[in-house]
């Protein structure tokens, strides 16, 4: 092996090694945060006895989750009934491998790209990896061989292929304004606070409302709707691979977070950085913390949501899905298309 | 190359499988395999582009609607009463003998060894760039005509849930 593959290795593993922890991290502080925001919209404290102020709870309940007993039923589908709860969390995990959460760091002699994989169809890659998460819900309600469950795991796939089209849709101005399916040249055009949230509203709205659809969280998790299906897709879960659905669901946001940053709010971009002549380790430090703080604050976004707006109906959803954000997604299309035809944007 | 056989092998694995499993969800499930391993085999070529695109279209949003399908008729009951007819089963046996037929005269023709493509691939092939342009050039015809046959069918769709309601 050549020495230059060898650091190419080595860099890899330690992108994949930081993303896959930064991800997990935030998965497991994402429950406690979630938590504790929901205590204090409803007017209450939250878990705050394990540690301080709870920061030790989500281990507590990480530590729990291994040692409770796992149960099969005996009426379900094994093979699929084992295999849906990793069907689900993997592409949950393989979206966030295109993200870049940073320009590049000069680090020991080299030029490091802050992205594990600097794919040209970056942003097609993402919806590809959600596309196959479906199938972990889908499978998990069908094998279940539970009516709940089945109906959750209907609603589920009904859900994400309507919003899936208004998602892609929603995504064209952004990628004809960048001229590029690559997201680090997204993060590029949108340099000196040329952000795409101030050009393309329309679109941000929609990507926003389809982005809380395709992660099912309020008001659109319809599928687990605990008042009319128990718990769903998963009823019939327990211990670990409960676990496992949970997890998918905060990487999933994650992942929503970070693309709708990149997307729409200039990524790792920090407009005005450069007058300050920061030394170069320096910029690429801010530049990776204003992507994380973003990123952060969309998730918050995704909690406060969840403990403000009511649950939707099915109907009313399938309804703002195909008679409201698919048409406005389609005129912000048009919006762009002629911005761009006249050389304005 | 070993990555490529292993892949070829669970297509082919996977494609048997659909047809002879007895349950329809499993049947749907090695559907999909067989989809995302053809989606490998762009990868395989560098057209990321085909790549992305057959894993959301096909894996993803067609293969839904089968599960959504299966799922909501519950066809489970059906796996012990599946109907014998024996011209059907004679018509798919002469299919299958064509299509083979057909594939082995295009290999024989083409030669499908690295010689059909010489210089090997251009470095833009199967990028989106590329896959666009092709679109709107050598392939317009096809492309609009295969447009307008989708905007009938999503027209024939419409009608016949209009006239359910009525």
């Amino acid at each position: 092996m050549e020495p230059g593959t060898l650091a190419f290795v080595i860099e890899s593993l330690v992108k994949v090694a930081f993303v896959v922890g930064l991800v997990m991290g935030g998965v497991t502080y994402m429950t406690w945060v979630e938590r504790r925001v929901a205590g204090i919209i409803q007017d209450r404290l939250g878990p705050n006895r394990v540690g301080w102020a709870g920061l030790l709870q989500p281990i507590a309940d990480g530590i729990k989750f291994l040692f409770k007993e796992d149960i099969i039923p005996p009426h379900v589908y094994k093979p699929f009934y084992i295999l849906a709860p990793a069907l689900i969390f993997i592409p949950s995990l393989l979206g966030s491998a295109v993200i870049p959460f940073g320009d590049s760091i000069h680090l020991f002699g080299r030029d490091v790209p802050l992205r594990v994989a600097d794919l040209n169809v970056g942003i097609l890659f993402i919806f590809a990896a959600s596309a196959m998460g479906v199938y972990g819900i889908a499978l998990a309600g069908w094998s279940s061989n539970n009516k709940f469950s089945l109906m959750g795991g209907l609603r589920s796939s009904a859900q994400l292929i309507s919003y899936e089209l208004a998602m892609g849709l929603s995504v064209v101005g952004v990628l004809m304004a960048a001229g590029s399916l690559r997201l680090n040249d997204i993060v590029m055009a949108q340099a000196d606070f040329r952000w795409n949230a101030f050009f393309q509203p329309i679109g941000l709205l929609c990507f926003l409302v389809a982005a809380f659809a395709e992660t099912n969280r309020a008001p659109f998790d319809l599928p687990e709707c605990e008042s009319e299906l128990v718990a769903g897709y998963h009823t019939e879960y327990s211990s670990m691979k409960f676990a496992m659905f949970m997890m998918a669901e905060y990487a999933n946001m994650i992942t929503a977070s970070a693309l709708l940053v990149t997307l729409f709010f200039g990524g790792w971009q920090v407009p005005g950085l450069s007058l300050l002549g920061l030394p170069p380790l320096a910029v690429s430090l801010v530049q990776v913390g204003a992507f994380l703080f973003k990123t952060a604050f969309f998730l918050f976004l995704f909690v406060w949501v969840r403990w403000t707006l009511p649950r939707f109906r099915f109907d009313q959803l399938m309804d703002l899905g195909w008679k409201a954000l698919f048409p406005l997604a389609l005129l912000q299309v048009f919006i762009t298309s002629w911005l761009i035809l006249k050389g304005w944007l | 190359m070993l990555a490529v056989n292993i892949i070829a092998f669970l297509a082919i694995f996977s494609a048997l499988m659909v047809v002879f499993h007895r349950n329809p969800m499993v049947s749907v499930v090695f559907l999909i395999v067989n989809l995302v391993c053809i989606a490998l085999f762009f990868l395989f070529l560098q057209a990321q582009f085909l790549f992305a695109i057959q894993i959301i279209v096909y894996a993803g949003a067609i293969m839904v609607l089968f599960v959504f399908v299966v799922m909501l008729l519950n066809l489970r009951r059906e796996e012990e009463t599946r109907p014998n007819w024996k011209v059907q089963r004679a018509l798919a046996f002469a299919g299958g003998v064509l299509l083979v037929g057909a594939l082995w005269s295009a290999l024989w023709r083409r030669g499908a060894s690295a010689e059909a493509f010489p210089g090997g691939f251009l470095d833009e092939f199967g990028t989106a760039e590329e896959v666009g342009r092709l679109l709107f050039t050598d392939y317009l015809f096809q492309f609009e005509a295969a447009s307008v046959l989708l905007v009938v069918a999503m027209i024939g769709a419409v009608v016949l849930a209009r006239r359910k309601e009525s």
